[in-house]
């Protein structure tokens, strides 16, 4: 096999203009391929981390209000039905699988009171958050510290801002030990924390940016505060919502769809329910639009691949004929068919493999070229590339077959006289 | 008895017209013979190398090859026999252009399974064998025609065969060439390879111990057994 395959690219290099335009087609099909799946493939990463968030695997479990709003307690007075959530059910939250961490809370957006000297932090996002919340939302801290037991159980009025809060309201100024004013209480600044990966949404549409607000309203900043400092700007027994930390993306969807069911078990309101973002699943709508289109063009882009079969079989018969004395020749010392055959076929599965590559790298360049010409995200997937150069290995076997059945029925009396 | 072909007949069809090339050949050899087969062109000497070679079949008749009959043998048995037990050199050598004198004569090594390294030693062996270890990474373009022939013939020779079949060896050179090349199979035959050589020169011929003449497809009457004529 080795053999054959030094041989295969010998006979490659001895033709090597002959070579390469036969496996042109090969290379244009192989490289569209490569270009659409890349952008395919981008597109969706982009979907998912324009809906889903910096995948940091969030969900997020809200009160909705009647089907579709969140529920917002600014003005209003406690619902009824919503129990108080306590550690135990946050334990039974935790339980669920795929869940890493969960945590509760309670907040209000929109808010409009909170200040540093006379600065005002406008349409922000003021949260009551447990000890786990910042490791669910997978934030990092960027300055100062993150609240510690003490904090909690010491009632201390301290807030961790993040880092849109922290630019709209001290600007340059490091916000660390800074008191800001919440509701004309003092809050001392203890940290500032950061999306722990780079989440830079690209807004194209007005649905991608409905999209992109509704799913983080503290885009205009958030402040967050210990939960048992809440009733100082809030109320006592607010309804909370909850956050979770799914193990993998995939899970998000279930994660979310159970721990809403298990909530909703305790709660007794007509129009106020717990509900999970199903953000998934509308991504994943999104990602079939785009392959269903792709799809259509990886169709047309195999028609390439099929006309570049064909002079691959074109030039293996020219090949089998200009060596018709050399099959003849290895015959008579002794060669057997099979042997005749799998050298033809290796030579013609090196060829096409060969263009696979050469079409892998084209595309690769090619799915660059888009993405700083157009803005198109790109992504190459390695399973792609392997199945790319498999898949023209495959195509050098298949056509290369009648060729190399053609030599090794070569009747070597009949071939050594061949001029 | 190392081959016997006893009655074989070949005939061919040429549009619908069945043309005999071969006619009631009875032909036994026993190892170590040094045997030229004779006749001019059409004869149908070719034909019968073909046939002794295992590169073709007989119409009718039984061929006896080590003492089994090999008519019925498969494809892939014909290919091991030839591979083994026979050994080719032709009028025009026949030689792969673009490998060297070394990797021509390894050939039949890689088609027998042996492994790279051993193949190459065994392949050195048989050049020094025909006189031409210091030719062994040459192409054949750099090579004489004298000196490819011998190439050849190691080729033949490279698996220990106990039949070498010459069809006209020395038709492509010139006769101090050819000269050599005769010496070559002598030796050979000294060495106890049994030489099946087609020619039509009578002086080629005369190298041989035995000489069948072949006229029309048969085996003409005044074949001689034995010792040098001409």
């Amino acid at each position: 096999m080795l053999e054959n395959i030094r041989l295969s690219f010998q006979g490659i290099w001895g033709h090597k203009l002959r070579s390469l335009l036969t496996t042109l087609g090969i290379i244009i099909g192989i490289a569209a391929i490569i270009a659409i799946v890349s952008t395919i493939q981008g597109t969706n990463e982009q979907i998912r981390k324009n809906l889903i968030g910096s995948g940091t695997n969030t969900v997020n479990v809200r009160l909705v209000e009647s089907g579709d709003w969140d529920y917002d307690m600014a003005y209003g007075s406690i619902p009824s039905g919503i129990p108080v959530l306590d550690s135990e059910m946050r334990e039974d939250l935790n339980d669920i699988d795929h869940v890493e961490d969960a945590s509760l809370y309670t907040v209000r957006t929109a808010v409009d009171y909170i200040y540093y000297n006379d600065t005002s932090l406008q349409g922000g996002e003021l949260i009551g958050a447990d000890s786990h919340y910042l490791n669910t939302c997978g934030y990092v801290m960027t300055k100062g510290r993150a609240f510690t037991e003490g904090d909690y159980t010491n009632y201390r009025k301290v807030a961790v801002i993040d880092t849109t809060a922290a630019d709209s309201l001290f600007d340059d100024e490091n916000p660390v030990g800074k008191t800001i004013d919440i509701q004309g209480e003092p809050f001392t600044i203890i940290g500032v924390i950061e999306e722990s990966s780079q989440f830079e949404p690209v807004i194209e549409s007005v649905e991608d940016y409905y999209q992109y607000m509704y799913d983080d309203a503290g885009s205009s900043g958030s402040v967050i505060i210990p939960d048992t400092v809440w009733n100082i700007v809030g109320q006592y027994d607010e309804p909370q919502n909850v956050r979770l930390l799914a193990d993998s993306t995939d899970a998000m969807s279930e994660v979310g769809r159970t721990a809403a069911n298990l909530l909703n078990d305790f709660v007794d309101n007509e129009t106020i329910k717990y509900s999970a973002e199903d953000i998934m699943e509308q991504a994943q709508q999104n990602e079939q639009l785009s392959e269903s289109t792709n799809q259509q063009l990886i169709w047309t882009a195999s028609i390439s691949l099929l006309v570049g079969g064909i002079g691959v079989m074109n030039i293996m018969l020219v090949s089998v004929t200009e060596r018709t004395r050399e099959i003849g020749l290895k015959k008579a010392i002794g060669a057997r068919k099979n042997k005749i055959l799998a050298q033809f076929l290796t030579e013609a599965a090196v060829l096409t493999s060969l263009g696979g590559i050469l079409g892998t790298i084209t595309g690769i360049i090619f799915a660059e070229a888009i993405s700083r010409i157009s803005n198109v995200p790109v992504a190459i997937s390695i399973p792609a590339v392997i199945i790319a150069i498999v898949f023209s290995m495959l195509i050098g076997i298949i056509f290369g077959f009648f060729p190399a059945v053609k030599a090794a029925n070569l009747d070597p009396i009949v071939a050594l006289r061949h001029e | 008895m190392l081959l016997e072909l006893k009655h074989i007949y070949k005939n061919y069809k040429q549009d619908k017209i069945v043309v005999p090339v071969l006619k009631d050949i009875n032909i036994s050899i026993d190892e170590g013979e040094y045997v030229a087969i004779m006749g001019p062109s059409g004869s149908g000497k070719t034909t019968l190398m073909n046939i002794i070679g295992c590169l073709d079949r007989p119409t009718e008749g039984e061929y006896f090859l080590e003492g089994r009959s090999i008519v019925n043998y498969t494809e892939n048995q014909l290919s091991d026999l030839r591979l083994k037990t026979l050994g080719f050199v032709f009028q025009s050598f026949n030689l792969l252009p673009k490998q060297t004198a070394l990797d021509n004569v390894a050939l039949p090594l890689s088609y027998a399974g042996i492994p790279v390294k051993k193949r190459r030693q065994i392949a050195f062996k048989t050049l020094q064998r025909v006189g031409l270890a210091d030719r062994v990474n040459f192409k054949p373009s750099q090579l004489s025609g004298g000196q490819q022939q011998r190439v050849a013939i190691a080729r033949a020779l490279v698996n220990n065969p106990k039949i070498i079949l010459a069809d006209e060896p020395t038709g492509a050179l010139d006769s101090r060439s050819g000269t050599q090349v005769m010496k070559l199979f002598q030796q050979l035959n000294d060495e106890g390879v049994t030489v099946i050589m087609i020619t039509h020169d009578a002086n080629i011929a005369g190298h041989a111990k035995k000489v069948l003449r072949i006229l029309d497809g048969e085996i003409a009457d005044d074949s001689q057994e034995g010792g040098r004529i001409l």
